[in-house]
């Protein structure tokens, strides 16, 4: 086999329709080339196609459970014949209900949006971008995708069983997580939720690793730290806080295995369940509250820092433009690194946290306005006078601002601890955490798949079905998560399944239909991207030029189809920062071009 | 095998401007020990948190942990010898050395497991609240790493006497003695933790 990993040259046009059953005299079974493969760029898609698999489902249920808040009242036999007992009689029963937004939150946060984001760019973009031929170490970059994968099957195994999944909230704060006789989902599915996150987190790590020692070990000759585009600034420092976060979430979940099952009280302390008084005490709930939001808040930019990464290349080749402040750009990546480590308490103000304690976390948490200001002045200014060529990437990239600013703006709000105890687990949280983090995050994670399709399988996607995916995607953003607002200052809290019930927060039913209705249609629209994706990697336009974006980055002078190794001879040395567009006259100027006599500095 | 042809062929990749190189895997390492150690930060934070609280029940440590550091900080220091060894082409002493400091890393995890015992048989259980679980908790995972340590060990000392291929390379050899310190460290510093703070 180990002929197999030469760096072959079967992949010129020629080749290019019949790859994958010839490669010239390498031969490679199909498990060792798309199973078990330690090429990164087959890694990156394993974590990009199982991506979409967990978004398909992530995403079903979200649509799944608005159907309940927008017609309470209403049956859908259809329901049943698919769930059985968990819709009697056509209704979203309350243990289904919080089944689905506990894996709605879970999957979303961890399966799509870290592993399926940040597996799949960083896995790809990191060798390429740096002029790498591979990870620093394929092995446990391989390794990283089945953890992921063995996480996945966890998790799906948990839907199936008759107790059903962990249902407490993505965040399962104890104790209702930590005692099975609390809730059916606190059974068989909450040790099946811990064991998959903790097999997550082995991912996670494996995966970080490799990202952080090749970003800093595998550059190409002349690739200094200042000429990295930022996409490998912002996966770096992605990888930092993941590998120092995502442990803590790990010692966590450890505790409270012990808990459930081995009968100690770091979490528990004088509960009375069903009449029964527990034996537990000394423990704190408020100790697992902090040790996840150790973890949480740094989860949330490693959700955001890929997709500001990826936007901020996007937005810089289709405007034709360098990057607007590029070092104001690092810098502030950095600071919001930092930043995410200090910040955690402010989800945790009402929990009776000492208000001077408070004080210091709004001050922390306000302070994250200065470098996210910085990032969007930036990405507006890039955008500024440019020669915008509106391809779906980019419009998904310029997407990803509005949303940033919408979703940054009342982070704002949320962020003051006064503000905070009216607005805490109300909808208005739903609607700041899913525009600025969840939709963002999305539209970057579009933005890249757009953008890199064509050096990821040698085609195109549709663009007529991006444009449509993008405009149907941008305006149902805002007309689901917008009027969520509303709701929230009007008191109406987060996770209840009916609000028929309560005068004071009962006044929004046509409202609730509204956002359920365009749920289902940006649902449907997403599923029509997904057909494109598919469609597209057997069927969709040939790429012909090696570098169709006219971009300066080292990823586009690989060959069309680049085997394992990326490039066909030596690996080309760098001579220039990233982003030489509109210089001197000229359009563009790849890195790979030595400075001319007569350049001007940038 | 693929894996070894592969690494093999990357490792040319020139490096950036970096001067004095660090081989990646051992640079992999450290970060994966800087990893470690925040789940053990987080760990022993919690422990504070939590002395804090009432019915707190503190803990002494019993005497088998001595043992068990003495133990350990032998073992580190054949590693340490294994490598010169190895560096020096003495084969054979190597191979004894990797074996001693396997045998000791297994004696550790044992005198753990009878520490523990010791522990349970003075009522020190899951029940209640108190230093004493966390006890189990951090030392039980700290012997999760030594167990893993053991594990890549077994694998060297295999490779050591049925390797078709002469090793060269003395990096492995270095990735496993930084990993071995490291949970040397680690138990000094848990050690010192519980006997400091967790005694109070």
């Amino acid at each position: 086999m180990s002929e197999a990993l030469h760096i072959h040259s079967g992949t010129d046009t020629a080749h290019a329709g019949h790859h994958g059953d010839h490669h010239g005299h390498h031969q490679q079974s199909f498990v060792a080339k798309y199973v078990f493969s330690m090429d990164h760029k087959t890694i990156a898609k394993q974590f990009l196609i199982t991506g979409i698999v967990w978004a398909i489902i992530g995403g079903l249920f979200s649509v799944l459970f608005r159907l309940q808040l927008g017609y309470p009242e209403q049956s859908f036999p259809i329901l049943e014949t698919f769930f059985g007992n968990w819709a009697k009689g056509g209704q979203i029963q309350p243990e289904f209900y919080y089944a689905l937004i506990t894996m709605h939150g879970t999957v979303l946060v961890f399966f799509v949006l870290t592993a399926g984001l940040s597996g799949t760019f960083a896995n790809f973009l990191i060798p390429l971008q740096i002029g790498a031929r591979d990870m620093a170490s394929p092995f446990l970059n391989m390794l990283s995708y089945w953890f992921f994968f063995m996480a996945s099957v966890v998790m799906i195994s948990s839907l199936f069983i008759s107790t059903g999944p962990a249902s407490g909230g993505w965040t399962v704060y104890p104790p209702l997580s930590a005692l099975g006789q609390a809730s059916s989902g606190s059974k068989l599915g909450m040790d099946l939720w811990i064991v998959s996150m903790a097999l997550f987190v082995v991912s996670s790590l494996l995966g970080g690793l490799n990202y952080i020692t090749t970003i800093l070990n595998q550059r190409t000759k002349g690739m200094s730290m200042t000429r990295l585009p930022l996409t490998i600034w912002a996966l770096f420092f992605t990888a930092v806080l993941g590998v120092l976060s995502f442990p803590v979430l790990l010692s966590g979940l450890i505790l409270l295995l012990m808990d459930r099952n081995l009968g100690t009280s770091f979490y528990l302390s004088d509960i009375v369940v069903n009449g029964e008084i527990l034996p537990n005490e000394g423990g704190s709930a408020i100790l697992f509250q902090h040790l996840f939001w150790f973890l949480g808040h740094p989860e949330v930019y490693i959700i955001l820092l890929p997709a500001m990464g990826m936007v901020s290349e996007i937005l810089s080749v289709n405007s034709r433009k360098p990057i607007f402040g590029y070092m104001a750009m690092l810098g502030s990546l950095f600071a919001i690194t930092i930043l995410a480590f200090l910040v955690w308490a402010h989800h945790m103000f009402v929990t009776g946290l000492n208000p001077f304690l408070g004080s210091i976390f709004v001050l922390l948490t306000l302070l994250i306005a200065v470098p996210a200001a910085i990032k969007v002045f930036n990405w507006l200014t890039t955008l500024w006078r440019g020669n915008i060529r509106f391809t779906p990437a980019t419009l998904f990239a310029i997407g990803f601002v509005s949303l940033f600013i919408s979703g940054g703006l009342t982070g704002i709000f949320l962020g003051n601890s006064t503000i905070d105890i009216h607005l805490h687990d109300t909808m208005f949280v739903v609607a700041h955490f899913h525009i600025v983090m969840g939709v963002a995050s999305f539209f970057g994670m579009f933005a890249g798949v757009y953008h890199w399709f064509p050096k990821m399988f040698g085609r195109y996607l549709n663009s007529t079905l991006g444009y449509i995916h993008f405009w149907v995607t941008m305006i149902g953003s805002y007309l689901i998560f917008w009027p969520m607002h509303y709701q929230g200052l009007a008191g109406i809290p987060r996770r209840y399944l009916d609000k028929r019930g309560w005068v004071s927060f009962n006044g929004f039913p046509e409202l609730d239909k509204m956002i359920t209705i365009v749920s289902i249609i940006v649902f449907a629209v997403q599923l029509m991207f997904v057909f494109n994706f598919i469609y597209s990697i057997f069927k969709g336009r040939k790429v012909t030029n090696k570098n169709p974006w006219e971009a300066n980055t080292l990823e586009w002078t690989t060959p069309l189809r680049p085997g394992h190794g990326n490039w066909d001879g030596e690996i080309p040395e760098v001579h220039r920062w990233a982003y030489d567009y509109a210089k001197d006259g000229r359009d563009f100027i790849p890195q790979t071009e030595p400075i001319g006599e007569n350049e001007s500095k940038h | 095998m693929i894996s070894q042809v592969n690494i093999k062929e990357f490792q040319n990749t020139p490096s950036g401007d970096r001067g004095k190189k660090i081989h990646p895997h051992k640079f992999t390492m450290w970060v994966a020990i800087g990893s470690i150690v925040m789940m053990f930060a987080g760990l022993t934070s919690a422990f504070i948190v939590k002395s804090n609280q009432t019915n707190w029940v503190t803990v002494s440590i019993p005497d088998m942990f001595w043992i068990s550091t003495a133990v350990i900080i032998i073992s580190s220091i054949t590693l340490q010898m294994a490598l010169r060894s190895f560096k020096q082409r003495v084969m054979n002493q190597y191979r004894m050395l990797i074996g001693v400091t396997l045998l000791l890393g297994v004696a550790f995890v044992v005198l753990q497991w009878l520490g523990f015992q010791d522990l349970w048989a003075q009522k020190i259980t899951f029940k209640g609240s108190g230093a004493g679980q966390f006890l189990y908790v951090i030392f039980g995972l700290h012997a999760i790493h030594v167990i893993g340590g053991i594990i890549a060990l077994i694998v060297m000392f295999i490779k050591a006497f049925i390797g078709k291929t002469k090793l060269y390379s003395s990096v492995p050899v270095e990735v496993m003695a930084v990993y071995w310190h490291f949970v040397d460290v680690l138990w000094i510093y848990l050690l010192l933790f519980f006997i400091i703070i967790g005694g109070k």
